[in-house]
């Protein structure tokens, strides 16, 4: 017997509601109950990040995460991240380092720094970001194509630019 | 070669943003497990749990009776006994008794060997049912260890008189040194959506990479159905690597079980599932002795190489432990060689190719050696390179030795050039600085050093259409497959600089059977050169197609006319011009413009056809810091200098370098395939397979030199694919042997912590 319940979540601003199972993952749920396939799935044990969702604004892995527990929530996937024919400005930083190959680990990516970049100017913004701490962050997540280089470069141009503007033309 | 780079904007050289790009930022690339069907069923393997025994039988009533399920099948299910074939030839060997059937039948041979196939309506479903099924195996004990192994082949490769080049030796050298079992471990696991239509009877296939159009045929033979019957959609990849996209069972099961049940059967493959399943690669033993002369030139080499192969003999035969001997003496003059394999099976998972397959071990073995006869000669590292590389003088370079079934004939090059401007970088960037700033303060610090010989493009064709509609657009129909290597990118600027467009126009279908039924896939560094000559050739035929067209729409002679910016004009006379749509619509069927007879259309295919590869080649560089107290390698940095002929596109050649830098320090410090005593994996998840993260990468410095045109292709270009991962292993090892001091061989990788620490202690060979 299944074990159903009927659930209420937003994703990328849009409203869903749906009958799913209690042992389906938030990441299966997305995929395949919603057609968000943007979200990938490289181990579905939560090492590598591929699947990496905002879930309430924080990054989670999708596939440890299940979907009732998404009840309520506000989902945000890559899919949400364009403003119709223009990419993000982190999107297009990853376009113009070659932050991407096959692109598989690439929306994982995404989130995991549009979570982090969001979290740190909530908290203040801080001080002007360093290449270490972005290399820590996106040591986060998996890539097995780019070598990690054009993923750090981008993340960290982006948190640059994003931090000089909220900073705004002030005496520094 | 025509206009190539004379055009002032030249397409061919240029940073284009790929086009790959956009779809994937935004989450809509069509990956395998993306692509759904009404009234699908899902397919779930049940695999061995047990290395090695007998298969007495296979229960399955408890799991056909669960819920949800459509069928179970096993191997007495199947029509026939069916075994998949090898894919690569090895000079003549027969592997006939060592291939892998589609299903275990009476023995079990690795621990993941396919045993069934569940189908249900739903994967969770079929995971549940997969798990009521019972084999019921007698177990046998488990060979691991290769020297103990069934002996698959055994064969030589070499030339010249290795004993006469040791009897005059000044000093004999010899070392040993052991790779681990590693694999390619892309990022997504393998996918397969087979969709049978039963009006046409043809089956769809989403899924399928690498190797479209062999694997099309073989699935064809398989069911005893005609080729043209199957269409292979292209599809995104999440990386390749040489693993992905070989027949696998898996490629066989799901398309049957399709055209059996008359309903599309999709398959997504686990993770544990793909680190037990999918080719894993690299392990196998050297013993090399060398001989040289009092001044340190090199008179002749022996290599002994034992490969461990797994279970069985699969697709790739045994062409990883063939191209170890063929390119084992690598950039260095090499009078005499003697190369032997013994090709031993264990009860572990079948191997294959993984990215630089048998030069990430053979280059090395041979930097290991030729750094601890440099030790033993009293030389310093690079002078004993430096000597031995072949000058530009000694090239081309036949060996009497062939591999892939071409022979091995290094074309032109500056191998001891490239070493000083690889040092000279090095120099540049301050590495030496570090390492004695390092040694001072008391670190264990360590330079390595490793020159490297790399092959590519490989033949014998490759077949690409170029077709321009209506609107202006330009359509290339490739039989190279996109694996994440960017290669839609290069072909449509290589199809753009021929035709004088803008790349934005070109599109580019990769890995379709029925749009480029003749395609020979992408694989062995072999797309740019091999493609991208076809393409190139294709879309000159075009331009001149189009050209001869617009002659007659300009009543004009066609040696007046100019092809460029998407239009054609006569030469000093820009006003007197037609764009490529007005020609392309002018070729219509009905149009006045064609002659009797003549073709319409504006489109054109072209076979490239080569018979010797063309070797790019290297040197690595890199600085690293031991721990001798805990055994933790630390890489500081790492250059990458390759000799690649011409760089399409030089961010894609630096991403690409960059990727299997970051891929080779994982190979040799921390990826690992380890089993226990009776053959269970104990690297099935990605805690214990464990891939570098950004944390353990550096960032990697790139020297692209395009000083040596490739002479066997119209573009000149080398391939650049597996550069950046081939002396990984070797550059590292040097480095770590230099921190620690050894007079020997580091013997094994990858270094991980535990045998770092052991050799600091004086533990090493």
């Amino acid at each position: 017997m299944k074990d159903i319940h009927l659930i209420r979540l937003r994703v990328n601003g849009r409203e869903h509601e749906l009958a799913v199972e209690a042992r389906r993952t938030l990441a299966d749920m997305l995929r395949d109950d919603l057609g968000y396939t943007g979200t990938h799935l490289g181990c579905e044990h939560g090492i590598c990040g591929a699947c990496t969702v905002l879930v309430d604004g924080a990054p989670a892995r999708s596939c440890l995460m299940f979907g009732v527990q998404a009840d309520g929530a506000e989902i945000s996937t890559v899919e949400g991240l364009a403003d119709g024919d223009r990419l993000s400005d982190l999107q297009q930083s990853f376009s113009d380092r070659h932050g991407l190959q096959c692109g598989f680990c690439t929306p994982g990516f995404l989130m995991l720094a549009e979570g982090y970049l969001a979290q740190r100017d909530s908290a203040g913004g801080g001080a002007e970001p360093t290449e270490a701490e972005i290399r820590e962050l996106v040591a986060a997540n998996l890539c097995r194509c780019t070598g990690y280089q054009g993923i750090v470069e981008a993340v960290l141009a982006t948190a640059r630019s994003r931090w000089q503007r909220a900073a705004g033309p002030g005496p520094s | 070669m025509t206009e190539l780079g004379t055009r002032p904007q030249a397409v061919i050289g240029a940073r284009v943003p790929r086009k790959e790009d956009p779809r994937l930022l935004r989450g809509q690339g069509r990956f395998g497990a993306d692509m759904s069907r009404p009234g699908q069923v899902w397919a779930r393997m049940v695999r061995s749990p047990v290395a090695h025994g007998r298969l007495r039988a296979v229960h399955t009533t408890r799991a056909a009776a669960a819920p949800g399920v459509v069928a179970v099948v096993t191997a007495a299910d199947l029509p026939g006994r069916l075994e998949i074939p090898v894919r690569l030839d090895v000079q003549g060997i027969d592997l006939t008794d060592y291939l892998q059937p589609v299903l275990a039948a009476e023995t079990v041979r690795y621990v993941g060997e396919p045993l069934a196939v569940v189908l249900a309506d739903d994967p969770y479903l079929a995971e549940d049912a997969a798990e009521l099924v019972d084999a019921d195996i007698d177990a046998a004990p488990a060979v691991l260890d290769a020297a103990d192994g069934r002996v698959a082949a055994e064969f030589s490769l070499g030339y010249g008189d290795v004993a006469a080049a040791f009897d005059a030796a000044e000093h004999v050298v010899r070392t040993e040194i052991s790779i681990g079992r590693q694999g390619a471990v892309p990022l997504e696991p393998r996918t397969l959506l087979a969709d049978p239509d039963p009006v046409t009877g043809r089956l769809a296939i989403f899924g399928m990479t690498k190797v479209p159009v062999f694997n099309r045929d073989l699935l064809a033979s398989l069911l005893g159905m005609d080729e043209t019957l199957i269409h292979v959609h292209a599809v995104d990849a999440g990386g390749g690597f040489g693993a992905r996209g070989e027949f696998y069972p898996e490629d066989f099961l799901v398309p049957w079980l399709a055209r059996t049940l008359q309903r599309p059967v999709k398959w997504v493959e686990d993770r544990t599932e793909h680190l037990v399943a999918v080719n894993h690669s690299r392990q196998q033993a050297h013993r090399l002795a060398a001989a040289f002369d009092a001044a340190g030139h090199l008179l002749g080499l022996r290599a002994e190489v034992l490969h461990d192969n797994g279970a069985y003999c699969r697709t790739h035969g045994i062409i990883v432990p063939e191209l170890t001997l063929a390119m084992l003496p690598g950039p260095y003059r090499v009078p005499a060689y003697h190369g032997r394999v013994r090709v031993a099976l264990t009860n572990k998972t079948p191997c294959g190719t993984y990215r630089a397959p048998g030069r990430f071990e053979g280059s090395a073995a041979r930097e290991q050696l030729l750094d601890v006869a440099a030790g033993q000669l009293g030389m310093d590292r690079i002078e004993l390179r430096r000597r031995n590389l072949l000058t530009p003088a000694e090239l081309p370079c036949q060996r009497a030795m062939s591999t892939l079934g071409t022979d091995v004939v290094l074309d032109d090059g500056d191998y001891p050039g490239l070493l000083e401007a690889a040092a000279a970088e090095a120099g540049r960037l301050g590495y030496p600085v570090e390492v004695s700033r390092g040694q001072q303060s008391g670190r264990r610090r360590g330079l390595g050093v490793a020159a490297f010989l790399e092959k590519s493009g490989l033949g014998p064709q490759e077949t690409a259409d170029v077709v321009v509609s209506g609107t202006g657009a330009v359509h290339v129909y490739s039989g190279g497959t996109s694996l994440g290597q960017g290669i839609e990118t290069v072909l449509a600027q290589i199809a753009a600089d021929a035709l004088g467009v803008d790349p934005a126009v070109v599109s580019v279908v990769n890995g379709d059977t029925d749009k480029q039924p003749f395609g020979g896939g992408s694989w062995a560094s072999r797309s740019t050169v091999v493609a991208g000559s076809a393409v190139h050739a294709a879309a000159l035929a075009v331009r001149d197609r189009a050209t001869e067209v617009a002659a007659r729409m300009l009543e004009a002679a066609p040696g007046d006319l100019v092809c460029e910016d998407g239009a054609i004009s006569v030469r000093g006379d820009p006003a007197a011009r037609v764009t490529l749509a007005e020609v392309a619509r002018a070729t219509a069927p009905a149009s006045r413009t064609l002659r009797p007879g003549e073709p319409a259309g504006l489109s054109a295919r072209r076979r490239f056809e080569v018979t010797h590869m063309t070797y790019p080649y290297g040197v690595h560089i890199a600085v690293v810091d031991v721990d001798p107290g805990t055994g933790q390698v630390e890489v500081l940095r790492y250059l990458v200098a390759y000799e690649v002929g011409r760089a399409i596109n030089p961010a894609l050649v630096e991403g690409q370098l960059r990727g299997g830098a970051a891929q080779g320090i994982g190979g040799a410090l921390l990826e690992e395939f380890c089993y226990d005593d009776a053959g269970q994996p104990q690297s099935a998840t990605f805690m214990d397979y464990r891939m570098p993260t950004a944390a353990e990468v550096p960032p990697i410095d790139v020297l692209v030199t395009q000083d040596a045109p490739a002479p066997g292709n119209p573009l000149g270009v080398r391939g650049a694919g597996e550069g950046g991962v081939s002396a990984a292993g070797a550059v590292l090892a040097s480095a770590v042997r230099d921190a620690l001091g050894l007079a020997g061989s580091v013997g094994q990788l990858p270094l991980t912590a535990a045998r770092v620490h052991e050799l600091a202690s004086g533990g090493g060979r």
